[in-house]
């Protein structure tokens, strides 16, 4: 195939994952939906199954075909909807999946792997298919060659400009249609091509007239141009209406008739003796005095055309030429690594525009300071429109657990739903993309070790349907997930006793309930009296922790036991620019995120004392120069600039404040591994670096710290 | 991919090869237009054209409009297997007059 496969490919590639999400929902709410679930269901596997075809990817389209026809089965109510037919649909969706991901890697025809684990799949639809077994397993190839009780159909496609442009060919819809039973004739009609002169080679002004023999409905044939309804006019002739239905075309266009005419003969669409007869009786009708009534209704009269299935037929185009391009118009998609780009281009306006204000400030020229402080703050709405981009709702992560959900309850004969609020939070892409594997090890052991099995919750007086809930909220420039179950909860003793043995804690320490709880984050701690499918096998809440820690978030536990457990996960909006807070101790400059600072005071040094009166409470504090290991004296006035982060509150004692900048954040090297307390670098106007803190452990620290000293 | 004639003047043969699709329909145009214009009895070797799809078929029958609006004859020579298939399937004739 010649016509641009890769763009092509990927927007098939991207829809059909949609398609398959949205099947994947209404499979599980099916049973609360009913028929337009499981019709929502059937059209999302027809649809891939059409564009699969219209690639030629054969595994894809054999597989799905069977899908369908049994999701045509259960349409129609030969087959009722249970749990395990939902379970295998569910099966099947993923193996689409996988094929879908093959397409992508472009090992679809070679993973012999993949073609074996759709097997037993297809078995166990055969199954609900049962007699008609045969006929479903061959694909709609196969069923070209049978086709003797097929109907003729006539196909008229008037290509747009752009489906060149748009990477289409219209010879490879064609070549599709010989997939699906056979084409008697085609007529390329060459009428729009214009002068050589003002003659586009990138435009498209072809159309073509197809004769078609298949026993496919018109739905299906229809579903071979889903990827050019919006640049081709499409129209289709049903057997049923032939030639009465051609005449009515005829007489719509009463300059071309004849070529028309020709055309439908040379495609085999209608022999030349149907086409003169019909005219014929037109020509009587004329002359017995009905001149003004086209042949068509003439046709509807006599009983000929069946006027209801065109006119349905026709709305039901028209609706989806109309719902189509308005839903398009809202959203364009864009390539990820194009965005990322344009941050990153962003990133570096932001750095050489700091270098720009700099020198505008050394010079003090009036118009200078104007012009950069202008381009500043655009500088800054370009920089909150291209973030604004990249950000998405957190709801499509969170639906995918309706799936966990239910494959994992399953899966431990438990009964518990999941409950979903926040989903219309939103952050960075890039950080929705990196949660997906630690929320899913948190819901899981939610489900494996929070909630506990039937009796324990009826003894305990709980429904017995347990539940486990996904939240999220914005909090101080950060979003927070909270994971929460209403099980048996976190029993403190045993963590404690645990600990203990394994030398995490000395014993005889004491330690608050929060300290405990955040033990289960330590490496190789698995509270699990048994070892299941799920959890439990050693490696567990420290991964989490780690992948979090990676994303400069944080994790937090709290549990009452008995009552259940949540899990508050905190993570920055962004990984890409912020606004800091820098500040400056001797000749290094840190940067605080300005959405974590609270206030600044002025800081009086008291020997041996690590905390100041706020307002009437202690504030903790952590000495930058210390912690840093910053050498010279410090200086005469200094500040504590205080910081928030979740519930935790402490002051920073810096030597100078400088304000607030953008700061695009760059990770550290290699080598910096191991630094705690910072999160990554920037890079100042002035072409020098600046840290930015890691206020997570710094102000997990202090706690530590203070925590220790009462003790 | 090259465009090549074999010979000068009035029976210039022009060869096209490689593709002859939408990639390289922009190219191809004006280089198919000036061949149909100077050359009294142009003729396009298609025996090496290895993909083809709607794109070039405009353009072939773009030129061969070209030529029958000069009072010429575009003459289309060993078209390869590409050609071929894809003017079957669409019920385009080669040999026939322009559209």
């Amino acid at each position: 195939m010649s016509i641009n496969i890769d763009q092509v490919t990927y927007t098939f590639i991207a829809e059909s994952r949609e398609l398959l999400e949205q099947m994947e929902s209404a499979l599980l709410a099916v049973a609360r939906d009913g028929m337009d679930a499981v019709n929502a269901i059937f059209r999302a596997a027809h649809t891939i199954k059409g564009s699969a075809g219209m690639f030629g990817l054969d595994p894809v389209v054999e597989f799905t075909h069977v899908a369908e026809s049994v999701l045509d089965k259960v349409r129609d109510g030969a087959i009722p909807v249970t749990d395990e037919l939902v379970a295998l649909l569910l099966g099947c969706r993923d193996h689409i999946g996988a094929l879908v991901d093959a397409v992508e890697r472009g090992t679809l025809d070679t993973d012999a792997d993949l073609a074996q684990a759709g097997m037993p799949l297809v078995a166990a639809l055969q199954g609900y298919l049962g007699g008609s077994a045969g006929r479903a397993a061959s694909a709609p190839a196969a069923a070209a060659g049978a086709a003797a009780g097929t109907g003729h159909w006539h196909i008229s496609l008037r290509f747009g400009t752009d489906v060149l442009r748009n990477g289409m060919d219209p010879l490879s819809f064609i070549r599709y249609l010989g997939q699906m039973g056979t084409v008697t004739g085609v007529v390329t009609i060459a009428d729009d091509l214009p002068d050589a002169d003002a003659f586009d080679p990138e435009s498209c002004y072809l159309g073509f007239e197809i004769g078609f023999d298949s026993d496919a409905d018109k739905a299906a044939i229809d579903g071979v141009f889903d990827f050019v309804r919006d640049d081709c006019v499409i129209r289709i002739q049903p057997p049923e209406n032939r030639v009465a239905g051609y005449l009515a075309w005829l007489d719509e266009a009463p300059a071309q008739r004849e070529r028309l005419g020709e055309m439908l003969v040379r495609c085999g669409s209608v022999t030349a003796h149907e086409l003169e007869q019909a005219l014929a009786a037109q020509a009587t009708a004329r002359a017995a005095g009905t001149p003004a009534a086209p042949i068509g209704a003439i046709l509807v009269e006599q009983g000929a055309v069946h006027a209801p299935v065109v006119e349905a037929a026709l709305a039901k185009q028209r609706q989806a030429a109309e719902s189509r391009p308005q839903q398009e118009n809202r959203s364009v998609r864009v390539d990820a690594d194009k965005l990322d780009r344009l941050i990153n281009l962003v990133g570096e306006l932001i750095i050489a525009g700091a270098g720009a204000n700099l020198v505008a400030r050394r010079t003090q020229i009036p118009e200078l300071l104007e012009c950069t402080s202008t381009l500043s703050s655009l500088v800054e709405e370009v920089r909150d429109s291209a973030l604004q981009l990249r950000m998405v709702k957190i709801g499509a992560t969170f639906n995918r657990f309706q799936r966990v959900v239910h494959d994992v309850a399953r899966e431990l004969g438990k009964d518990i739903r999941l409950d979903v609020s926040g989903e219309d939070a939103e952050l960075d892409k890039t950080v929705v993309e990196k949660i997906g594997d630690p929320l899913t090890h948190l819901v899981r052991n939610a489900m494996d070790h929070g909630i506990e099995p039937a009796d324990v919750r009826a003894a305990r007086g709980k429904p017995a349907q347990g539940t486990v809930a996904l939240n999220a909220y914005h909090d101080s420039g950060s979003i927070v997930i909270e994971v929460s179950d209403d099980g048996g909860g976190l029993k403190r003793e045993r963590i404690l006793a645990k600990a203990i043995e394994r030398g995490l804690v000395e014993p005889g320490r004491t330690l608050s309930d929060k300290e405990i709880f955040n033990l289960i984050f330590e490496p190789g701690f698995s509270t699990a009296e048994q070892v299941t499918n799920l959890s439990g096998r050693g490696v567990g809440m420290d991964v989490v922790k780690r992948n979090i820690v990676a994303l400069r978030g944080s994790v937090e536990i709290a549990s009452t036991e008995g009552a259940g457990t949540t899990v508050t996960v905190r993570l920055p909006l962004t990984l890409a620019i912020i606004n800091g807070f820098q500040v400056g101790i001797g000749k290094s400059v840190f940067v605080i995120p300005m959405d974590m600072v609270e206030e600044c005071i002025e800081f009086h040094e008291q020997p041996g004392c690590d905390w100041v009166d706020l307002r009437g409470r202690p504030l903790p504090f952590v000495r930058l120069r210390e912690r840093f290991g910053i050498e010279g004296a410090p200086a005469r006035r200094r500040s504590i600039v205080v910081v928030r982060y979740g519930s935790s509150k402490a002051g920073l004692v810096v030597d100078q404040l400088l304000g607030e900048f953008q700061t695009v954040i760059k990770p550290l090297g290699k080598v910096f591994a191991g630094a705690r307390f910072l999160s990554g670098s920037s890079i100042l106007g002035n072409g020098e670096v600046a840290l930015i803190l890691d206020m997570a452990a710094l102000l997990g620290g202090v706690e530590a710290d203070s925590v220790a000293a009462v003790a | 991919m090259n465009i090549g004639e074999t010979s000068q003047g009035a029976a210039a043969r022009l060869a096209v090869e490689g593709e002859m699709t939408i990639y390289r329909a922009a190219e191809l145009k004006p280089v198919l237009l000036d061949a149909v214009r100077t050359h009294d009895a142009p003729a396009l070797d298609l025996a090496n054209v290895t993909e083809f799809d709607c794109a070039g078929l405009q353009l072939l029958l773009a030129a061969r409009r070209e030529a029958a609006r000069l009072g010429k004859r575009l003459a289309l020579v060993a078209p390869s297997p590409a050609v071929v298939e894809a003017c079957l399937l669409l019920g385009v004739d080669l040999d026939g007059d322009a559209a």
